[in-house]
């Protein structure tokens, strides 16, 4: 991060939404117009604020989608019993205003010219969404790196980014599509010492999803073998 | 419920005026040493409370109020952050 | 929900909270929204406690009672209905409450401390002088609209002191510390205002 970066003040920005487009019946990815935006990182984040007619508002903290470069996009999921996703989701559309304060993180980030190592990137349900940042701008880049995605989602017609994840590894807990090799479960200790890259090339994994999916995943790979200090996770609940 | 440090990234930036997720800290109670990202982060409550992930200590409490933010670092024996 | 105005999201308006009419000022403290659901805020993990391990302690009187789930319950309760108010700026109207009143429970400290710290399971704290629980303003309450109080809303006992913020109603109530000087619970410590009246909307430490 240059050092002007880190001085500058954070400040709410106003932002247009510019291209809304469904990813699943559950599922929108927003672009969005910001003027004055400073660039991201990939797995970055901003939080966005929607402020109604009457003066009240809500934030909530969402993962960036887009790769560094492109114009910053969020995916949103819409929660059960929500009050932001459902409006993001299913409401707002091109032309509509919401403010934008970021991008932020920098823990949860991956860089081209980083490590040389391989990398494990590993979501569950919308976790898969700072991923996809990650793993878009090291194709964009054209980064030597290994790196390899496993996605765990609940059924086929959930799957989020689906052209561009096809050649990655799915894991579908619930419902799988006809003919599967694999029947529906969760990501277990097999699964990954075939898919993960052995410890002993030093990888770096960055695991996302709820709570409960990030600890189990960082255990197991910690029982694979993945030093502590090379998992970096993030829970989003 | 609670989410983890990293989605406590744009508030901690508030205060600091720089990322804080990978800054380190240590627990005044355990001693666990590692990054804020990986805090245990309650932002539903009055206040963002961020505990330790071994011993659920309270490390820090963020409270935004209006004009200003009001931080309590008292749980925290470290904070180390990277330049 | 910070406090100053920014841009308006078309079509946006809070479905869990809203803006209540003036034929409701003398009920809704200022700077409140209206909700809609009963919103669960908490500090810390979730506290599941068996009714047959609860109990309740005052300590620092000269006795030093305690009751147990049985205790408790078999004790004269008070229905009441009241308003309650978050210092996160949600009021909700008209909520029922059955429990005991801390008048009940305070007789048998034999004491004349002038401060009380509500201690919770899992570690809440919450100060109040003595005069703001007495005479009828707070309860040990174990139903929530005639049903056993879940564990997010604190269950299977919480305080309830109404005349205050809600964050000074302690969830999973375990003791009660009676004191001659006062001492800040969590939030107290944290940034919030000692006291808490939300008609006269202290929030924060020095408001």
């Amino acid at each position: 991060m240059a050092p002007a970066a880190l001085l500058q003040r954070l400040t709410w920005l106003p932002a247009v939404i510019a291209e809304a487009r469904a990813e699943t019946p559950q599922a929108r990815t927003l672009v969005l117009d910001v003027p004055g935006w400073p660039g991201h990182r990939a797995g970055q984040h901003v939080d966005v604020r929607l402020t109604a007619g009457d003066g009240y508002q809500a934030v909530r903290s969402y993962s960036l989608a887009s790769a560094p470069g492109e114009q910053p996009a969020i995916t949103v999921a819409r929660v059960a019993d929500g009050e932001v996703s459902p409006y993001l989701v299913d409401v707002a559309r091109p032309g509509d205003r919401v403010e934008i304060r970021g991008p932020v993180g920098g823990y949860f980030v991956w860089e081209p010219a980083m490590p040389y190592r391989p990398v494990l990137l590993v979501g569950g349900g919308s976790g898969v969404v700072p991923l996809r940042s990650i793993l878009r701008h090291h194709r964009q880049s054209a980064d030597p790196t290994p790196m390899r995605l496993v996605y765990s989602v609940r059924a086929p017609e959930l799957v989020i980014y689906r052209e561009e994840l096809q050649a990655e590894h799915l894991v579908y807990t619930r419902t799988t599509p006809p003919g599967w090799p694999r029947p529906a479960g969760h990501i277990d200790q097999g699964l990954l010492r075939e898919v993960a890259w052995p410890p002993v090339d030093s990888p770096l994994a960055y695991v996302c999803g709820p709570t409960a999916f990030v600890e189990h995943l960082s255990g197991a790979l910690l029982d694979l073998g993945y030093r502590a200090g090379d998992i970096r996770t993030e829970r989003y609940g | 419920m609670h989410v983890d440090g990293n989605a406590a990234a744009g508030l901690l930036t508030q205060v600091f005026a720089r990322d804080m997720t990978g800054a380190h800290g240590t627990c005044g109670s355990c001693g666990h040493n590692g990054p804020l990202a990986e805090a245990v982060v309650y932002g539903e409550a009055a206040g963002t409370v961020f505990r330790c992930p071994t011993c659920d200590n309270v490390l820090m409490t963020l409270v935004e109020a209006p004009g200003r933010i009001l931080a309590r670092l008292a749980g925290l024996r470290w904070l180390a952050v990277p330049i | 929900m910070p406090l100053l105005m920014g841009t308006v999201s078309r079509g946006f308006s809070g479905t869990h909270f809203r803006r209540p009419g003036p034929e409701l000022a003398d009920r809704v403290p200022p700077g409140q929204y209206l909700a809609a659901g009963f919103p669960v805020l908490t500090a810390g993990t979730t506290q599941h406690i068996e009714t047959g391990l609860w109990s309740f302690t005052i300590r620092g009187g000269r006795a030093e009672p305690r009751w147990t789930w049985d205790d408790l319950l078999a004790l004269p309760a008070e229905r009441f209905t009241v308003d309650i108010h978050c210092v996160t700026r949600w009021t909700k109207l008209d909520t029922t409450w059955t429990g005991v009143p801390l008048d009940t429970l305070l007789a048998e400290a034999d004491h004349d401390a002038a401060f009380g710290l509500a201690v919770s399971y899992g570690g809440y704290a919450t100060n109040l002088p003595v005069a703001e629980i007495t005479g009828g303003k707070a309860w040990l309450v174990y139903l929530y609209d005639d049903e056993p109080i879940t564990p997010e809303h604190g269950g299977p006992v919480r305080m309830l002191v109404p005349g205050h913020y809600l964050w000074k109603s302690a969830k999973w109530i375990r003791e009660l510390w009676l004191m001659d000087e006062d001492r800040p619970g969590f939030w107290e410590q944290s940034g919030y205002h000692n006291f808490g009246d939300p008609w006269r909307q202290q929030r924060y430490f020095n408001d």
